[in-house]
């Protein structure tokens, strides 16, 4: 049972073109390998763009009640890694369980909050209209925002610090503002498990302070929460269990166990030229 | 991604000026059409109508009139509401691609039924129009064409069959093709009360799925990503705003034109998003300025024989957006080049008070500065400096004697504080930012206008500067 010991991973990749060839065989022998007590299981999880392979053969499980750090270099496949799971892109193999179920059973429990830069700011919309996208789950098609909601939203606006803000339109608010935004959004759903794609990207001290105290306290309260982050510094402090990710999962635990110079050296040192290179052949051979 | 979007806006603003000129040149060709067309010289333009004519039309009098100028209202409305949200999903300009796409579906439902029904023209417009959207979707899955490129080539190849089966018609000759190039340029006069009436309740159903929808089509506008991982089928909310953009841009043929139909979808959005900073306000104003527009047009076209309808509405909203653009509140351009001189004003205050205080800082408390001596502080223009001086001793900062200047109590406290922020930024860009202390002094001087209140008091605690008034370090004295 692989993916109930992340941190026995760490050397199964050492050849992962090999690997890839043994899982496809090996599929039908460990279907389903899930942990059910792990609020994210990812079983053997292969992800193509325009069938160019940028996740290969991903086998996790987030241990629950812990922050996670999801960290690797540029293209490594952070983001592409959560949208994968919660069904965003489409995967060219493999399973995603949330709490032992698929995504779409589990979808209240699971919180997301996408790179700010994902969306237009300029939107017409204030604080509290964003955050209250997150009510729109538990609201019924054609139905409009209720009292209840509203209120929900405001609460959230204010455990991140922003309730004075509430009326604001968004283009008016700073970068760090912006995200405790994407955060609240979140906050509002109360969901057990939360994705978070880089939350810390280009937002001032007081926000990054703000939000690691957030964290710890939805941690605290017994919510998992995974992180894409990019600052190889702050990891140690800021996480419990950590994430390390090239295109496939280098190594993953604790991080006082696995944070460490070889690690970080496979994950970031030499690029991958010979899965690079396969990708692009899959990649080539698909179009024909 | 964020480069990609700001651009498609642009795209969207951009065709503003361009759908009014194109209006223009309608209502031109328009007029030079009927001195062609006519060949009298007592009958050879545009006949101007009477002040009673005006005024029947203006109150709705007649009964075809009445008909022609509420269904014209309603579709405007329904545009402005539907458009705001194509506007903000950044699909606007799909909506070109879809209006020039429905001519080929007009000629051929004419070619299969042999006569002008208005019905089975709007169903085959409808369907080449659908038949264009999807080939732009198409086109653009394929690599290396551009959303831009998709719809220009969809646009014009579509379009283009379009006239060629139109001239076919012509060849045939049947005698019942007459009319059939109204739907170019649209013609709200032919439109018979049952034309008006359709018109009028398809808006109705535009608007009311708007209402019902309103959740879902401001999620997915605003974060697709989101609405898709929220469990919401955001294709088919996509599906059915396309289809409401369908319903509305072929409803409008008739009375707008296809080539002027999209102006109502972007138009009213574009110019309604200067007036306030909500969803629900922009929509409202959005179909506020469509149904003004949709008024107005038909209203002129139906008392000024031979002014083509779409063009006079496309040009109401075009002078809407102007208006918006010019003088709203805040986005606007007046509003805008306001701010700046009030800025441009409080700097040029500043540096008066700041140079005062540096005197003061030399020389010692209450000194008296030489006009001349304070002049040679920056380079003012004679008649700025003296504006500078008038308005100072006008606020109560400066006290003024023959040709020399004093600080007031007042004055003195602000100068003081301009001071400091100058000498706070200065030492943070030194520290910090590691910037040579000769060059820190202009930088400061374009900063320490906008600093805020709680960003000198963080300036203070990261600087662990005590001092009131820190000293300047550019060590030259009296700081000059």
């Amino acid at each position: 049972m692989r993916s109930s010991a992340p941190s026995a991973d760490t050397n199964k990749h050492a050849d992962p073109f090999a690997t890839m060839i043994l899982t496809r065989r090996d599929v039908s022998a460990i279907a389903e390998d899930h942990d059910a007590a792990s609020p994210l299981s990812i079983h053997d999880m292969t992800v193509a763009y325009h069938r160019k392979p940028v996740l290969w053969d991903i086998d996790y499980a987030a241990p629950a009640g812990k922050l996670v750090g999801i960290v690797g270099p540029n293209g490594a496949g952070k983001s592409t890694l959560l949208k994968a799971c919660l069904d965003l892109i489409p995967r060219a193999s493999g399973s995603v369980r949330f709490h032992g179920e698929p995504y779409r059973v589990r979808r209240r429990e699971v919180g997301y909050v996408p790179q700010r830069e994902s969306v237009d700011w300029d939107f017409p919309a204030r604080a509290l209209d964003v955050v209250a996208m997150g009510c729109y789950g538990r609201i019924p098609w054609c139905w409009p925002v209720r009292r209840k909601d509203r209120e929900a939203a405001r609460d959230a606006l204010s455990r991140v610090g922003m309730a004075d803000y509430a009326t604001r339109q968004i283009s008016k608010l700073s970068g760090g503002q912006q995200q405790r935004v994407f955060l609240a959004r979140a906050l509002v759903q109360d969901a057990r498990t939360y994705l978070m794609d880089e939350p810390f990207a280009g937002v001032d001290a007081a926000t990054e302070a703000a939000i690691v105290t957030l964290l710890r306290t939805l941690r605290d309260n017994g919510k998992t929460v995974l992180v894409v982050h990019h600052d190889l510094q702050t990891v140690p402090e800021y996480f419990d269990h950590v994430v390390l990710l090239n295109m496939r999962i280098v190594a993953a635990g604790p991080t006082a166990e696995i944070f460490n110079e070889s690690n970080l050296q496979k994950t970031y040192g030499g690029r991958l030229t010979l899965l690079d290179k396969a990708a692009h052949v899959v990649a080539r051979e698909g179009r024909r | 991604m964020m480069q990609d979007r700001a651009g498609h806006r642009r795209d969207a603003t951009l065709s503003v000026p361009i759908v009014i000129l194109v209006g223009i040149a309608v209502v031109m060709l328009n007029s030079t059409d009927a001195v062609a067309q006519t060949r009298s010289i007592t009958d050879n333009s545009i006949t101007w109508p009477t002040w009673e004519k005006f005024w029947r039309a203006l109150t709705l009098r007649d009964h075809t009139t009445r008909v022609v100028v509420i269904g014209t209202t309603l579709l405007g409305m329904a545009a402005g509401v539907i458009g705001t949200f194509a506007y903000l999903r950044k699909r606007a300009m799909l909506g070109d691609a879809l209006s020039h796409a429905t001519l080929p579906g007009i000629a051929l439902a004419f070619l299969i039924i042999g006569e002008k029904q208005l019905g089975w023209l709007t169903v085959g417009a409808a369907v080449t129009g659908v038949v264009g959207v999807l080939a732009v979707m198409g086109l653009r899955r394929i690599p290396r064409v551009k959303e831009d490129a998709a719809i220009g080539i969809v646009l014009s190849v579509f379009f283009g069959v379009g006239m060629v089966l139109l001239s076919l018609i012509q060849e045939l000759n049947t005698g019942k093709e007459a009319g059939l190039g109204s739907f170019i340029y649209g013609k709200a006069a032919a439109m018979l009360t049952s034309d008006a009436q359709t018109i009028g309740v398809l808006a109705g159903v535009v608007v009311l799925c708007c209402v019902l929808l309103f959740k879902e089509f401001r999620l997915v506008c605003f974060d697709q990503a989101y609405a898709s991982a929220q469990g919401w089928p955001v294709a088919l909310i996509d599906l059915l705003m396309m289809s409401l953009v369908v319903l509305t841009t072929v409803v409008g043929l008739q009375a707008v034109g296809l080539i002027l139909v999209v102006a109502l979808l972007i138009v009213p959005a574009a110019a309604a998003r200067f007036w306030t900073d909500a969803l629900l306000p922009m929509t409202l104003v959005a179909a506020a300025f469509g149904a003004i527009s949709g008024w107005f047009g038909s209203t002129v076209s139906a008392f000024v024989s031979r002014m083509p309808t779409g063009a006079v509405i496309v040009l109401s909203a075009g002078v809407l957006f102007l208006i918006s653009m010019i003088a709203s509140p805040h986005r606007g351009v007046l509003a805008t080049i306001l701010r700046r001189w009030q800025l441009a004003r409080r700097i040029a205050d500043q540096h008066l008070l700041r140079a005062m205080a540096e005197f003061e800082e030399s020389r010692g408390l209450a000194t008296t500065v030489d006009e001349s001596e304070l002049w040679s502080m920056r380079s003012w223009t004679a008649s700025g400096f003296s504006q500078v001086l008038a308005r100072a001793a006008r606020t109560g900062w400066i006290a003024r004697n023959k040709h020399s200047v004093q600080l007031t109590e007042t004055g003195r406290a602000s100068a003081r504080r301009v001071l400091t922020n100058h000498r706070l930024w200065e030492l943070y860009l030194i520290r910090y930012a590691d910037i040579a202390p000769s060059h820190v002094d202009r930088d400061a001087d374009e900063i320490e206008h906008v600093l805020s209140e709680e960003l000198v008091t963080e300036l203070r605690q990261a600087l662990k500067e005590k001092a009131d008034v820190p000293p300047s370090p550019h060590n030259l004295g009296a700081g000059i």
